[in-house]
């Protein structure tokens, strides 16, 4: 231990900025790799409960007698990883083995600029929103990529209708985020947080409602999430992009990148528009009570309740149709971010909500 | 000197990578890999620009034309039955030319560098910007103060656009037909299904 110590003083700073850096990226990375997994069996349960069944209930984590089922997702994730890989015969080959990686780099560094908790977040960059914007739009790269490079008329129509659905919601969404930064009036997802301090009233969800639910529905969009489902479609082009990919490529493919970004949309959502990391007790209770503390348990606690959201609706809504989904995002979510966006400049002017404190 | 060190080193590195794509972009065989080298060479100037600072043009470019544009690009190319090999005949008979424009914007680059700035201080070493320094702040006040007017025209230009290929693009057929969403909403069960009460057979 000592030895570690005065190896760790004998290195250079510029060594151990880049260490400790590494060493929080792998944390959020393996934190948003664990949440993945826990969603994959939580989706199963939740879901299973609001059918009346059981879901997953046979593998237990080391043996343990209470919540069986709770080692599934590690079970399924061995499974993938050691079934073959199928590349199809006429497939082009590089791209389709590197499809599912380009799905997974935006996935996973998005996070680097969430913020967790008041003092941390791995890049405290000023144009956060906009990294943000520009790196989950690179995410349908991978999903169009795999649906040509398999050489499959299915996974072909998959990646169409992907493109097609999130060009459409990524607009809706982009003026959504318009709204909620003329609200906080910066870029930084941290000084957006800050924006919002004074108590569950003074977050943005009271101001920007319908910019919420245009978010918060875009994003299950974005996401190919039931009802919006219609990229896999297994009624109709039975598994949409992924048909041709099996083991491992799946599972980087499909599960890790969709899942993991459900999470992100939760945690943007939280963080936009309930108040990240803030108490939504603060101001109502005294300053030094606990609960008035920010902390990362209360995101925690708001990403779990958008994602039960995720859940609930793929239990409950039918499929779209795929006309439906566009005139949905096109010429209903659009027009009213504008609309919205315009309601903004009156109460900037009226100085009202979050406006107020400009003076 | 480090962080100048690692600064050069990046730049080389991504300067390499965007001149492989772009190179890419013209000989690959197959129209997809030019559209995905074009992505790559979008990409790598984004990072080019980042380095110098310019951080909102760099996420800008890549959340523009990568994430949008460059993406209904590949549809398009991916849906088209594009023969290869014709699209290939004229890379030989038309080589000359991209040299010509090549060798030009390479002039106009070197006479912008080289020239306009002869003796005056190139600005080699400029000091690294302050933190508090925002690209996107100093940008975003620049543009609604000093330049309002011509960014609304360009606005104004986008728009007027966007119409223009709607409307060159929608045809009228005779017997085209529309769906009212509002009378698909408020339809009761009551207008499309009729309960007959069918009396039960006697028996003989």
């Amino acid at each position: 231990m000592g030895t570690l110590l005065a190896l760790w003083n004998g290195m250079p700073a510029y060594l151990q900025t880049v260490i400790v850096l590494l060493v929080e990226v792998l944390a959020v990375m393996i934190g948003v790799i664990l949440a993945v997994a826990f969603l994959t069996l939580g989706e199963r349960k939740i879901i299973g409960w609001m059918h009346v069944r059981h879901g997953p209930n046979q593998v237990r984590l080391f043996g343990l007698p209470f919540f069986k089922g709770l080692a599934q997702p590690f079970a399924d994730t061995i499974k993938l990883l050691l079934k073959e890989i199928v590349v199809p015969a006429n497939a082009d080959r590089t791209l389709f083995l590197i499809a599912p990686l380009i799905a997974l780099v935006p996935a996973l560094s998005t996070w680097a600029v969430v913020p967790f908790s008041p003092d941390f977040v791995l890049a405290d960059i000023d144009a956060g929103l906009l990294y943000v914007l520009a790196l989950t739009s690179l995410g349908v790269y991978g999903i169009i990529l795999a649906g040509w490079a398999s050489n499959s008329k299915y996974a072909m129509l998959g990646a169409m209708r992907s493109a097609a659905q999130i060009v459409a919601y990524e607009i809706a969404m982009g003026f959504a985020l318009v709204g909620v930064l003329m609200a906080s009036g910066s870029l930084n997802l941290t000084d957006i947080v800050r924006a919002q301090v004074g108590g569950a009233l003074a977050w943005n969800w009271f101001w920007l409602l319908p910019l919420m639910a245009v978010y918060f529905i875009s994003g299950v969009a974005e996401t190919n999430r039931a009802p919006f489902d219609v990229v896999e479609g297994e009624s109709e082009i039975v598994g949409g992009f992924h048909v041709e990919y099996s083991g491992a490529t799946f599972a980087t493919l499909f599960a890790l990148p969709e899942y993991a970004n459900m999470i992100l949309v939760a945690t943007l959502a939280s963080v936009l528009f309930v108040g990240g990391w803030l108490s939504p007790f603060d101001g109502y209770l005294p300053a030094s009570s606990p609960f008035a503390q920010p902390s990362f348990l209360w995101l925690f606690m708001k990403v779990l309740a958008f994602l039960f959201c995720f859940l609930w609706f793929r239990a409950t809504f039918p499929r779209y149709r795929y006309d439906q989904i566009m005139r949905l995002g096109w010429k209903v979510f659009i027009p009213l971010t504008l609309l919205w966006i315009v309601v903004e400049c009156g109460m900037a002017w009226a100085r009202v909500g979050p406006w107020a404190r400009l003076v | 000197m480090t962080a100048n060190l690692l600064t050069s080193v990046l730049f080389y590195f991504y300067g390499a990578v965007l001149v492989a794509a772009s190179l890419g972009v013209v000989l690959a065989r197959n129209p997809v890999r030019a559209a995905l080298c074009l992505v790559l060479a979008f990409f790598t100037s984004a990072v080019l620009w980042l380095l110098l600072e310019a951080e909102f043009l760099g996420i800008v470019l890549v959340l523009v034309y990568v994430g949008a544009v460059m993406v209904l690009f590949l549809f398009v190319v991916m849906m088209l039955d594009i023969n290869v090999a014709q699209l290939r005949e004229g890379l030989v008979r038309y080589a000359w030319l991209g040299a010509l424009v090549a060798g030009v914007m390479i002039g106009e680059v070197a006479y912008v560098v080289w020239f306009r700035h002869l003796g005056l201080p190139l600005a080699l070493d400029a000091p690294p910007l302050p933190l508090a320094y925002s690209n996107t702040k100093s940008l975003g006040a620049v543009l609604y103060t000093d330049y309002l007017l011509p960014f609304q025209l360009a606005a104004v230009v986008l728009l007027v656009a966007i119409v223009a290929a709607i409307s060159l693009t929608t045809r009228r057929r005779p017997g085209y037909k529309h769906q009212d969403i509002a009378a698909q909403v408020a339809v009761r069960s009551a207008d499309r299904l009729r309960i007959v009460k069918v009396e039960a057979e006697k028996r003989p």
